[in-house]
């Protein structure tokens, strides 16, 4: 095994095999509270290639002649929570299906401007949409559970990425992941639809997961659930952090604020000309600033309430 | 460890390469595609291809055919050089108008039932029955409309039917016109003597039209009489009025649920409101759901129609004739329809070659039955989409 | 007519009185309800009917000598012992495996494109018009357009069971397209996005999730299409299925030639004994035994369809 090749650990690491108790170096503690608040440090303004994971310059999506968004100036850094906040309406989940290429399934739906990953430019011909979502995973608004088993569910991914073998020991680790595993582990073979709305998020988190992505893209995930499943996967996600990069669509403030290392704002603006509303990017920054000292009026008014 | 792929670096720029997919799959999918496809081309082919066959051989008949042969003659006798279109566009006419009486207000009283009265257990045992009727083949529909509808009903009510419906007419005309004069001496609101004398007038001119009908079915358009009969009516125990029967029943079902797609897509808030205004089951149902689905129900009486003009056997086996028939406006003797007609080409002998032109008139009866069920069928789509475009 | 329209107001205030106090009842409204009702109920005695007289006429062949029935041929006499049923079953077998082998996979595979694949343009609109159109088209065309392609001589002597069977497989073509549309249809879009979400392929996706889940409605309507298929004779009449006599075959009820030879099948067998029994009255029993035969095998296989999709349908909501 002495070889360019990675070690046995780091490939059972990238595969989410290994424990997290056993990553006994994986960086910074992650904090379990959930109402931490933002980070003490300020987070850096200025990010390096390194940290760089999606990088959007004057980005719009239109379906059909509609401009849902425009110009969206967007930088998200790695192992970091970003959230996108704003009124409904404004393109928030537009924005973000674009983010792993989920607006390929609307027809009518096209990208101007650049959106790079990683430094490639998504929107490449080349690209294959199915490889971008491989590496940039979604969760969605309501709870999706294949009619299938526990276990199959989590399986999914791996097995149309090919995989066969080993796959008892991605489910484990996938579930455990995702907070889910003590509860599910004696009912791997049942039909996951019996499961409870917070134990099925969770369980799409952990279908998710099990893909192994660099990126988690989550619409709204607590959207659909009471208050104490919400508080888990908020708490899910402050521990899965160090391994990947999140972003969350939120409709709740006090979610963004108390998950989130940045915040982007996003309104609606009225094109008089055609009295249509298309969706921008007001403001964008670390999370603390966006809530205690916003430069944008417009974000001013909606964290404290006096619109949308 | 081979089956495990190796890891991708998470950090670092990716060049646009490691996205691209391998090409295996890219070529997999389109092949995919491409073999789904040319599955659903074969429609298009198989449209092209009877559009095709028909205009082949009917051509050759359109253009030598002697076109006085096609008309007014004494009815239709393919292999005698006669092929009197009036004979089959008639019956079928007949048999349709008769399956509709049949179909239409069962199917859609059925459908109306099921959709506005019945519990769910009464639909969930019932609408299943009305499926299996719907799933039986014609050929047993001929042969019920052989051996009962013509002899134990048709035979037994028959021509003396028309007696009783003549008689049930003037009855409730003499009834309606008593109600509507009382109507108009005690000034009911909503009647004046002016609408109740135009209602009069109306009611008056259908039953005239409705009994002079009847007498001429029975008097003057028959061709019954034994004596008129000759050697080129091949006359069996049915006629077109049994065989118009079995062909209703068939068409029950399919009006039925058509009917009922309609009334389902009438939003439930339209009931709510009506109830609430205190409005009756049945001035909801009449006022409300049935106005707001009519066009789903004029294409159920349409693609009724189409499917009563195109069925075959039950006409064929029940209809009273075979291989030729005397024109006849009656429905109490046999006849060819459309479908018959061609059907008895093909049957009886062991091929239809005939004196010249036979074989090409299947395709030009098959041509113009073509044009006119599709005809049909697209003015059904028309209303259907309208159901669509309203909710 | 001052009185009148005292007396008009009175009968207004009693009509109102009614309504709310539901004094006597609903005459008209129970009225309605019955004529409904009737509609309904007549429409399935019509059925009850049928059955029973079918059954009747054919039970003295179905409890004397089904054996026989089962196993004979097409025979000019009503009294020969060796009348039966025997070469219509196994056409009308032989064309069940027509239907199955070539309708129902390209049926689907062309909802599948419909669905799935197909852009909004001008080719998918063709297609779409093509198909229900094709449903709509009376069945005797489809002879007429089976004749066209199979039998060239214009003289049905040289007609085949596989001319009969792929006539009835194209005949049933849109049934299936359409049925399974609506099964695909019904595929929640959650499902979709959840497989494209972790990275599916539309091929894995359609493997995956909506064939699984669209399975029941797709195959209700094949079983629906099969049993039309069955019933289905006016377009073998065109095509030229034998009414009369066939000479009983030897070799196995399997074998591959008779794919080339003249042939028959349970509703032609029918439609033949109705009309000799005008000659020779025997045969209505025979045919009215044959229908029995038959309604078995389509209710039977419309009743599972029937059932398959209410049961789906329920444990859906
Ligand atoms: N599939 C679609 N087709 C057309 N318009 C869409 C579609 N999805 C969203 N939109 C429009 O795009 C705008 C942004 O929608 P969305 O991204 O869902 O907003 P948000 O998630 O912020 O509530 C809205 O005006 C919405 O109507
Ligand atoms: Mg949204």
């Amino acid at each position: 095994m002495v070889n360019t090749k990675p070690s046995d650990e780091e490939i059972l690491k990238g595969l989410g095999v290994l424990d997290d108790e056993e990553q006994s170096d994986s960086g910074p503690d992650v904090a379990f509270s959930v109402d931490r608040g933002p980070s003490d440090e300020p987070l850096p303004e200025e990010v390096s290639d390194e940290d760089l994971v999606f990088d959007a310059s004057e980005l719009s999506v239109f379906y059909g002649d509609f401009r849902a968004v425009r110009d969206v100036n967007l930088r998200v850094r790695r192992n970091e929570i970003t959230a996108l906040i704003g009124p409904s309406g404004c393109g928030k989940s537009t924005v973000l299906r674009s983010f792993n290429r989920m607006n390929d399934l609307i027809p009518s739906a096209r990208v101007a401007g650049s959106l790079l990953y990683r430094g490639v430019d998504l929107y490449d011909p080349r690209v294959d949409p199915v490889e971008v979502r491989r590496r940039v995973g979604m969760v969605f608004q309501k709870p999706n559970p294949f009619p299938k088993s526990v276990y199959d569910n989590v399986a999914y991914g791996p097995r149309v990425a090919g995989r066969k073998k080993g796959l008892d020991d991605v489910v484990e680790n996938s579930l455990k992941k995702a907070a889910l595993w003590d509860e599910v582990k004696d009912r791997l073979q049942d039909s996951a639809i019996g499961l409870s709305g917070g134990q099925q998020q969770r369980l799409s988190i952990a279908r998710a997961i099990a893909v192994d992505p660099e990126v988690l893209l989550m619409d709204e995930p607590c959207s659909a659930l009471d208050p104490i499943a919400t508080a888990r996967i908020e708490e899910l996600m402050a521990e899965i952090k160090s391994e990947y990069t999140i972003m969350i669509v939120t409709h709740n403030m006090q979610q963004a604020a108390r998950v989130s290392d940045r915040t982007a704002f996003f309104s609606v603006e009225l094109d008089e000309s055609n009295d249509r509303r298309t969706g921008v990017l007001v403001e964008y920054t670390t999370t603390e600033k966006l809530f205690s000292n916003p430069d944008d009026e417009r974000t001013e008014n909606y964290i404290t309430g006096r619109f949308g | 460890m081979a089956d495990i792929s190796i890891p991708k670096p998470t950090t670092g720029l990716l060049t646009t390469d490691a996205l691209a997919g391998p090409r295996s799959r890219a070529r997999k999918e389109g092949a995919v595609k491409w073999i789904l496809f040319s599955a659903a081309l074969v429609s298009i082919a198989i449209s092209v291809l009877i559009v095709l066959s028909l205009i082949n051989e009917a051509r050759v008949f359109i253009l030598e055919v002697d076109w006085a042969n096609t008309w007014g003659q004494q009815g239709w006798f393919p292999r005698q050089g006669l092929y009197d279109m009036p004979t089959l566009l008639v019956s079928s006419l007949i048999v349709t108008v008769v399956a509709m009486f049949v179909a239409g207000p069962l199917g859609l009283g059925a459908a109306v039932y099921l959709s506005e009265y019945a519990s769910r257990r009464t639909r969930s045992l019932l609408k299943p029955i009305l499926e299996i009727l719907a799933g039986v083949p014609s050929v047993v529909l001929g042969f019920f409309a052989l051996f009962f509808i013509s002899p134990q009903v048709i035979e037994r009510i028959g021509r003396n039917g028309w007696l009783v419906v003549g008689a049930i007419m003037i009855i409730v005309y003499v009834g309606m016109v008593f109600r509507w004069a009382r109507q108009a001496m005690v000034a009911e609101p909503g009647t004046t003597l002016r609408t109740q004398l135009i209602r009069i007038l109306t009611l008056t001119t259908l039953v005239a039209l409705g009994l002079i009908l009847i007498w001429w079915i029975n008097d003057v358009a028959g061709s019954s009489d034994p004596a008129s009969a000759d050697f080129f009516t091949v006359k069996r125990s049915g006629q077109l009025a049994a065989a118009a029967v079995g062909v209703g029943i068939l068409t029950i079902p399919l009006v039925a649920s058509v009917s009922e797609d309609a009334l389902a897509a009438v939003p439930e808030e339209l009931r709510a409101a009506s109830a609430g205004l205190g409005a009756r089951k049945m001035t909801t149902t009449v006022q409300v759901v049935l106005p707001a689905a009519v066009s789903g129900i004029v294409a159920a009486f349409i693609i009724g129609i189409s499917r009563a003009l195109g069925e075959t056997m039950v006409v064929f086996m029940a209809g009273g004739a075979a291989d030729a028939a005397r024109f006849t406006a009656s429905p109490f003797d046999g006849g060819l329809t459309m479908t018959a007609g061609m059907a008895s080409l093909a049957t009886g002998t062991d091929n239809v070659v005939g004196e010249g032109l036979t074989f090409q008139s299947l395709y030009f009866v098959g041509l113009v039955l073509f044009i006119i069920t599709l005809a049909l069928n697209v003015m059904a789509g028309r209303y259907v989409s309208r159901v669509r475009e309203k909710y | 007519m001052a009185m009148a329209t005292i007396g008009n107001s009175g009968a207004a205030e009693r009509r109102v009185e009614d309504e709310i106090f539901r004094r006597g009842r609903d005459l008209r409204g129970s009225g309605f309800r019955t004529m409904l009702f009737a509609a309904l109920a007549i429409s399935i005695l019509f059925l009850v009917v049928l059955l029973i007289q079918v059954f009747v006429d054919g039970w003295p062949v179905l409890d004397e000598r089904f054996g026989d029935f089962w196993s004979g041929t097409l025979r000019s006499r009503s009294s020969d012992d060796k009348l039966g049923i025997s070469q219509g079953m196994i056409g009308s077998f032989w064309i069940a495996v027509f239907v199955a082998v070539i309708a129902f996979p390209l049926g689907i595979a062309a909802a599948i494109y419909l669905e799935e694949y197909a852009p909004d343009n001008i080719v998918t609109k063709t297609i779409d018009i093509a198909i229900r159109n094709l449903a709509g088209v009376p069945s005797v065309v489809y002879g007429l357009l089976g004749l066209f392609l199979f039998v060239q001589t214009r003289e049905l002597k040289d007609s085949t069971l596989y001319a009969g069977g792929i006539t009835l497989a194209i005949l049933v073509l849109p049934i299936v397209v359409i049925t399974a549309a609506e099964a695909i249809r019904a595929v929640p879009s959650s499902l979709r996005q959840g497989a494209y979400g972790v990275g599916a392929t539309k091929w894995d996706v359609i493997r995956t999730q909506i064939l699984p889940f669209a399975a029941p409605g797709v195959l209700t309507g094949t079983l629906l299409a099969l049993s039309r298929a069955v019933g289905e004779a006016a377009p073998l009449i065109l095509v030229g299925a034998i009414t009369g006599r066939l000479a009983p075959r030897d070799g196995s009820f399997l074998s591959l030639e008779q794919f080339s030879d003249r042939f028959t099948a349970m509703p032609i067998v029918i439609v033949g004994w109705v009309q000799e029994s005008g000659r020779d009255a025997g045969f209505s029993a025979a045919a009215g035994a044959a229908i029995v035969v038959l309604l078995a095998f389509v209710i039977s296989m419309n009743s599972v369809a029937v059932v398959l999709r209410n049961y789906f349908e329920k444990k859906r909501g």
